[in-house]
């Protein structure tokens, strides 16, 4: 715990981001080299789908990523309302916009995907829908973060929101499970699940690894900014009132 | 006397970049309008496809709808409607700029949207340029009635709640032809060009007879 | 700025002014006259109808009974020739110092000093790149008095300019007002204290 809260302090995590930053995009590098080496060129075509199967290498991850992100960030809304941690809502702030871009990447894959496997971009299937739902919410408080204009109160703000979200996503995707089984016509296309082959099971395996990296690896890149961003606020504002001071003095009336 | 014109507009296009301005807003509320009707009405593609461009229509009007109400109301709490009374520029001419600035941050970025979200109700491909086309023509008629709307309950707390009540029934004619014209893209016994003409027209009215409307309202505002 | 011309001599009178509102009576046959290089200070106590009056003069509020009058200026209205600055001050939070004023400066016309130097006028030259929501209370208003100097209009009409000013600041804004007298300029300025200026006469209104 102690090194917890030494770790909160936010000069040592700009240090300490900064020696760990290299390592991780290196790591991210490779894992992402492999495993695109090995999703293009070892992985077999699938017999059934053919050459498109190879969309499921991103699509997937990218579905993990965005639930994992999500739960970061209601992870961190605890620690902006229990702990009251001074970085749990700047990890939040961050973590939002690569969230959201995780959902987006997955639903534009699936689109993609969906093009040639059932005949057009979308279909309300539930797993996809449950992911648009995802995004909606994610847009959600983006949008909150945009509107309040002071960190302190808007970090509040957010991280209901954000545990609201928590609560009710699983809600949500049981409802949209039900919704979808009471209407979807049974002939819809279904992923291969657990019986996936290990030459294909591999590649997903170390992309998932490299995209979680890459994930990261933004999410500190972004925290950085968003602590520099407000040091340079609260600077501009103190400098501001010091120069007004030394104006008073300086023109006595 | 332009140049408070093109100020105006520069402001609240500025305004509208910053933090919390209403573009962005608008359209994820389409967006979600858009989610929510296969919720209601179920996921058949085909029931989807078929009232796709009333879906799309009905989601871009609420979402013009909403954040309308801060349109005068801001400048007026702020105290900026007292410099633009105070110009030299005609009233009329203050609201045409704020009006145009509303619908480039919200109709327009809605109109370009609609294609992409109509993938989401299965739009048939000929459908998709006649809806964007039909909501291009169409938005600027929502932003200046309910300009005119958003100056009346300017000075009103609670403008924002008695806003919609007002504006949404000024709104049907526009929702009626925009939605035939789209429709009749797909087919049927109307040319496109009869309603998608009327559509025009009844913008152009909007953006006179709004713009006028509103500037009366801010004079009259005490 | 360049040469520092004077205002037309524009001369302003207000002639059995009654003030109206809810169904209240406010005031009732108020008359005075302004004329260039003069002060006006406008005493009361609360509620005696001070921002009311220059809601009036500005065109924002109609008088129950009674006329202004503008002599000297051709056809324009009061409004398009006065500065206002109330207690809504008229700026953006969320655009810089600098740009509130340019829009000022646009919207008002005919302008005066740019607003960097404005800004410098009042004292404000490094908040010119702030937001104006990033400012305290004393520094925005300010900010709002800087519109002054950015577009030249004969008439001030300011509702309490003092308030939220620290002494330096209303040291400064007093100079400000006797240099747009010099000018030939007209001020009329509701006030509960003193304006600092010496030739500066009172209206007294709701006794």
């Amino acid at each position: 715990m102690a090194s917890l809260i030494e770790l909160a302090n936010p000069t040592r995590f700009m240090r300490l981001s900064a020696v760990l930053l290299p390592w991780m995009l290196g790591a991210m590098a490779l894992a992402l080299a492999v495993g695109f080496y090995l999703a293009w060129f070892v992985a077999p075509a699938d017999y059934q789908q053919g050459e498109t199967i190879r969309i499921m290498f991103v699509h997937v991850p990218a579905a993990w990523l965005a639930l994992m992100f999500y739960s970061m960030m209601a992870l961190s809304g605890i620690g902006t309302l229990v702990w009251r941690h001074p970085l749990a809502d700047v990890a939040q702030k961050a973590a939002a916009p690569i969230g959201a871009c995780f959902a987006l990447i997955c639903l534009l894959t699936g689109a993609f995907w969906g093009k040639p496997m059932w005949g057009t971009y979308w279909v309300w299937d539930a797993r996809l829908t449950s992911m648009l739902v995802l995004l909606l919410i994610y847009l959600g408080i983006i949008a909150l973060w945009r509107t309040l204009d002071d960190p302190s109160r808007a970090g509040r703000a957010v991280a209901i929101l954000t545990l609201i979200g928590f609560v009710n996503i699983p809600i949500i995707k049981f409802s949209v499970d039900w919704w979808n089984t009471l209407h979807q016509p049974a002939s819809v296309f279904r992923m291969g699940g657990p019986t996936i082959h290990p030459s294909m099971l591999w590649p997903l395996l170390i992309l998932a690894l490299g995209f979680t990296l890459l994930g990261l690896s933004l999410h500190l890149i972004a925290m950085r900014a968003e602590i520099m961003r407000r040091r340079v606020r609260t600077l501009t504002i103190l400098e501001a009132e010091r120069l007004d001071r030394l104006a008073a003095q300086g023109a006595p009336a | 006397m332009s140049r408070a014109f093109i100020a105006i507009l520069r402001r609240d296009l500025a305004l509208a970049a910053r933090a919390g301005g209403g573009g962005e807003l608008a359209l994820v509320f389409f967006l979600t309008i858009i989610v929510l009707v296969p919720f209601a009405l179920g996921p058949d593609l085909n029931l989807l496809s078929r009232i796709g461009p009333a879906i799309l229509w009905i989601g871009a009007l609420l979402s013009m709808l909403i954040g309308l109400d801060r349109l005068f109301q801001s400048d007026e709490e702020d105290g900026s409607l007292d410099l633009i009374r105070a110009s030299a520029l005609p009233l009329e001419l203050a609201v045409l700029a704020k009006g145009l600035a509303h619908w480039l941050v919200t109709g327009l970025p809605l109109a370009l949207a609609a294609p992409l979200l109509g993938l989401l109700v299965a739009l048939p491909g000929a459908a998709m340029a006649p809806v964007a086309g039909t909501l291009l023509v169409g938005t600027p008629a929502l932003s200046f009635i309910g300009a005119a709307g958003a100056a009346l309950t300017a000075s009103l707390r609670r403008g924002g709640l008695i806003l919609p009540v007002l504006v949404a029934p000024l709104t049907i004619p526009v929702l009626i032809f925009g939605v035939s014209a789209s429709n009749s893209a797909l087919g049927g016994t109307i040319p496109f060009l009869t309603p998608f003409l009327i559509l025009c027209a009844l913008s152009l009215l909007a953006i006179v007879v709004g713009t006028v409307a509103a500037a009366a309202a801010l004079r009259q505002a005490e | 700025m360049s040469e520092p011309h004077r205002f037309a001599p524009l001369r302003l009178r207000a002639s059995g002014l009654a003030c109206r509102r809810g169904g209240r009576l406010i005031f009732e046959d108020l008359s005075f006259a302004l004329a260039g290089g003069e002060a006006l200070a406008l005493t009361g106590r609360n509620g005696a109808g001070k921002s009311s009056l220059i809601a009036m003069l500005c065109g924002r509020l109609r008088p129950a009974a009674g006329e202004v009058a503008l002599d000297g200026a051709d056809d324009a209205p009061l409004a398009e020739l006065s500065h206002l600055v109330g207690h809504r001050d008229g700026l953006k939070t969320a655009l810089t110092a600098q740009d509130n004023l340019g829009f000022a400066q646009d919207c008002l016309g005919d302008p005066g000093l740019t607003p960097l130097a404005a800004l410098e006028r009042v004292g404000l030259p490094h908040v010119a790149a702030l937001p104006v929501g990033y400012l305290s209370a004393g520094q925005r208003r300010r900010v709002a008095l800087a519109r002054l100097l950015v577009a030249r209009r004969p008439f001030w009409l300011l509702d309490e300019p003092m308030s939220a000013l620290d002494l330096a600041a209303q040291a400064m804004l007093s100079g400000l007002m006797q240099e747009h007298c010099r000018m030939g300029g007209a001020i009329l300025a509701a006030t509960h204290g003193p304006l600092g200026l010496a030739e500066a006469r009172e209206l007294r209104i709701g006794a």
